[in-house]
């Protein structure tokens, strides 16, 4: 029991743990920076009181998670260093710029322009604070394009050389870069997060029109979500299916074992159901659709797709975790695929507004978003085990030279403080979600400032007379 | 042919100094946080660096990124060296990150949050000493990995320099507050900014005369002919540039101090360097040999050569939008 925690899984599970916490904080504020963008754009074109409201609304609660988003990520920029430091001294060469020019062109641009968007708007006027808005939003997504450019040059390598030293070094920066699964990553991430902040805007909406069917406010973000849901959850369907062709062909274990196929088949089955065992190599129980997974993987019912025992067993990855995580993942963007549907019906029915069970589905699946998310990265990442670098440096030849009881002291500190800390964020995130969303700003204990607070609400004066400077410098 | 590592080593330098110019003050402000009389003062205090603290920690990620870029040896060497310093600097830097959110949100707790931005800023300021002193210590290195033990970075010395830096940031951020504020809390903030100084001042003599006699190599760099030549300008430097900070809090000249204060630090932070070059982990990694490959370097160098200027201007855009004294309940400010 106790040697399965030695340094190399604490450490693996210490990585899992704050890149999980981090990534629901960017996948986040990737969709609300660009959801903020387009609502204080139609403010400015349409002059419409409801965006302005609504910007307000929501830049209170991208303050709050944009500021967990920071530090989670700082955390990380280290983590690499401090447990997985033979990875950093071989991969550095390669991932290393790559991560320089995220913090270059990404990170500085949100984190300077965030200042303005937050409190500057008094003191420069709409256009220019849009323009501050325009700025966070692409750098969240460039954040996005150069972070998963590194991941996905681990999951495909190409463009590198190895030295003398066993380090890998560039060769062509492009095919670096934009190497294979990179495309797709980039695509299916961005759609997921922004399918994300869609449900999350939708489920709030939805809370507030269960309360108050007349609030334009609510009906504006429910309309605006039910728009996302019906054009963008089936558009990530297809993406995430290029996704998964395009991991077939330059990882066709990960895809065995999203399938949770043990041998090497023709007309393989698309299992609903199945109890993966590692030690006998094969499933205690399964149910599945005859031909539907040949059918989607090689577009032929008799196609031949890939089994777990094409390799060793010490090359294949956990295969229950992938499967069940996978499943879940398929399910929830299902599930939003449905909603977005059943909305657009009601919605040519004139009765989008009026149907309690929509509204209830869309409570429910309010968070959903987060939890297909961390799923999916579950099956890409423990997917690629037991490599770092595909197919080139196993994770565990990647470790830093840690003891087990350092990276377990340090596990048990990042836990503590991430639920703590994290924890009451999102509990103040939820707290301004149930403040009804109606432009008059919160009823009960009003905070003074906050990031976004009062410099929002005194908006509307700037809008006659920006740029006044009354600092007295 | 240009030379990469060197060119990338002044960078990482220039980096690191800006993001004590920069983040500095604004650790220095949790460290006074304490000190100040009541919570519209403290309010106050922390709207000064509201709209650009995290711009300024963007800094800090460039460090690391930085060093794992350039140099992937030494930052493969240094992260398990101060393994416990560096995790409890970065969870020092969540505490205290999530207060200026969080103590808005939540008034009635809104003292834990500022316990946690004070507690946090002090962590992370001393345990960023920790990192500089043992730095200047030495590290221990066998082949391309860290050789000593969990606990090489705490010896009497690099705990002198931890809170050596927390004097110096808190003279810093004494120094903005004087800068940003008026009546009542800036007088405040020239008390604070005396203490700091004095300690600050003390500090600096006891870890220069202190570093020399760490290594005979050290030693050597500084007290050999011709070296001495070279090198003796800094003492006399620091000496005189301290003397300025001392004129500026004396006259309560407001311009003087936060600047007085950066070239204090930056020429400690030369000194230091002096001990420390060519090598990039003291005495054991060199520039030359922790570097990326010339193919990773010059496709940086082009990135950052681009980019840094555009930065640089964004970032003074953003300070100078927020220019001026802020005065308590500022409807202007919020």
């Amino acid at each position: 029991m106790f040697e399965f925690f030695d340094a190399s899984m604490l450490a693996r599970l210490q990585f899992a743990f704050t890149v999980s916490f981090h990534i629901i904080f960017p996948a986040f504020s990737i969709g609300l920076a660009s959801y903020l963008f387009v609502l204080e754009g139609l403010w400015l074109k349409t002059d419409n009181p409801v965006y302005l409201n609504l910007y307000k609304y929501w830049l209170k609660i991208f303050a709050v998670a944009f500021g967990m988003g920071v530090v989670s990520g700082l955390v990380m920029s280290y983590q690499f260093g401090t447990n997985w430091s033979v990875f950093s001294d071989r991969a550095g060469p390669v991932i290393g710029p790559l991560l320089a020019y995220e913090v270059l062109t990404a990170f500085f641009l949100e984190a300077g322009f965030l200042g303005i968007m937050l409190f500057g708007m008094e003191r420069v006027g709409k256009r220019l604070h849009f323009f501050a808005t325009t700025m966070v939003a692409v750098g969240t997504l460039l954040s996005a394009t150069w972070i998963l450019s590194v991941n996905s040059w681990m999951q495909t390598p190409t463009g590198h050389a190895v030295n003398a030293l066993g380090q890998f070094v560039p060769v062509d920066w492009l095919a670096i870069i934009f190497n294979p699964s990179f495309p797709y990553r980039l695509v299916h991430m961005t759609l997921a997060s922004y399918l994300t902040v869609s449900f999350v805007v939708g489920g709030v909406g939805a809370w507030h029109l269960l309360r108050n069917r007349a609030n334009p406010e609510a009906r504006k973000m429910f309309s605006m979500a039910m728009w996302m849901a019906t054009f963008v959850a089936p558009l990530q369907i297809f993406a995430g299916d290029l996704h998964g062709l395009n991991t077939l062909e330059h990882q066709p274990i990960k895809v065995a074992a999203m399938e949770g196929h043990w041998e090497r088949q023709t007309g393989a089955p698309f299992l609903l159901f199945a109890w993966p065992d590692s030690a006998a190599e094969e499933n205690v129980f399964e149910l599945g659709i005859p031909y539907a997974s040949a059918l989607v993987l090689t577009h032929d019912i008799d196609g031949e797709t890939p089994g777990l025992t094409d390799v060793p067993a010490s090359d294949r990855p956990p295969v229950g975790l992938v499967f069940w995580s996978f499943r879940i993942m398929l399910l929830i963007g299902s599930l939003m695929a449905l909603i977005g549907v059943y909305s657009a019906w009601l919605r040519w029915r004139g009765r989008l507004y009026d149907t309690p069970w929509l509204q209830r589905a869309a409570v429910w699946m309010g968070p959903s978003g987060f939890v297909a998310v961390l799923a999916g990265w579950i099956v890409t990442e423990v997917g690629r085990q037991p490599f770092t670098v595909y197919g080139l440096l196993r994770t565990s030849d990647s470790l830093a030279p840690v003891d087990a009881p350092a990276v377990a002291a340090s596990l048990i500190a990042f836990i503590v403080v991430y639920f703590a800390l994290f924890g009451a964020g999102t509990y103040y995130i939820i707290r301004m979600m149930g403040e009804t969303p109606d432009g008059q700003g919160p009823q009960t204990g009003a905070p003074q400032r906050a990031a976004g607070t009062t410099p929002l609400a005194s908006m509307q004066p700037a809008m006659n007379k920006p740029t006044t400077n009354t600092g007295g410098a | 042919m240009l030379d990469l590592p060197l060119i990338w080593a002044g960078l990482l330098a220039l980096g690191i100094f800006i993001y004590v110019a920069l983040d500095g003050f604004d650790l220095g402000i949790g460290l006074l946080f304490p000190f100040l009389a009541t919570d519209e003062e403290r309010d106050t205090a922390m709207n000064t660096v509201a709209p650009v603290w995290d711009g300024n920690e963007t800094w800090l990620i460039l460090g690391g990124g930085g060093l794992f870029a350039a140099f992937p040896l030494a930052y493969a060497v240094v992260m398990p060296a101060l393994y416990a310093p560096f995790i409890i600097m970065l969870l020092a830097l969540v505490f205290r990150g999530v207060a200026f959110e969080y103590r808005w949100r939540d008034p009635t707790h809104k003292r834990i949050w500022d316990v946690s931005f004070v507690f946090g800023s002090a962590l992370a300021t001393f345990m960023q000493g920790i990192v500089l002193g043992t730095f200047v210590q030495g590290i221990e290195v066998e082949g391309r990995a860290y050789a000593g033990g969990w606990w090489d970075w705490l010896t009497p010395f690099t705990v002198t320099v931890g809170f050596a830096l927390c004097a110096g940031y808190a003279l810093l951020g004494a120094g903005w507050l004087v800068l940003k504020t008026d009546n009542a809390l800036r007088e405040q903030a020239y008390r604070f900014a005396k203490r700091a100084a004095i300690s600050t001042f003390v500090f600096v003599v006891v870890v220069s005369v202190w570093t020399p006699f760490l290594s005979p190599e050290i030693f050597t760099r500084w007290f050999s002919l011709p070296n001495l030549y070279w090198v003796a300008p800094v003492p006399l430097l620091t000496a005189a540039t301290a003397a300025l900070v001392a004129w500026g809090i004396r006259g309560q000249r407001d311009t003087v101090i936060y600047p007085a204060t950066l070239v204090l630090l930056g020429l400690c932070f030369v000194g230091l360097g002096v001990g420390l070059t060519p090598y990039i982990v003291p005495r054991a990694i060199t520039i030359q040999d922790a570097a990326a490959p010339d193919s990773s370097l010059l496709f940086m160098l082009v990135g950052a050569l681009l980019m840094l200027p555009l930065i640089l201007g964004y970032t003074a855009y953003s300070y100078w939008i927020f220019r001026g004294k802020v005065r308590p309940g500022d409807g202007g400010y919020h």
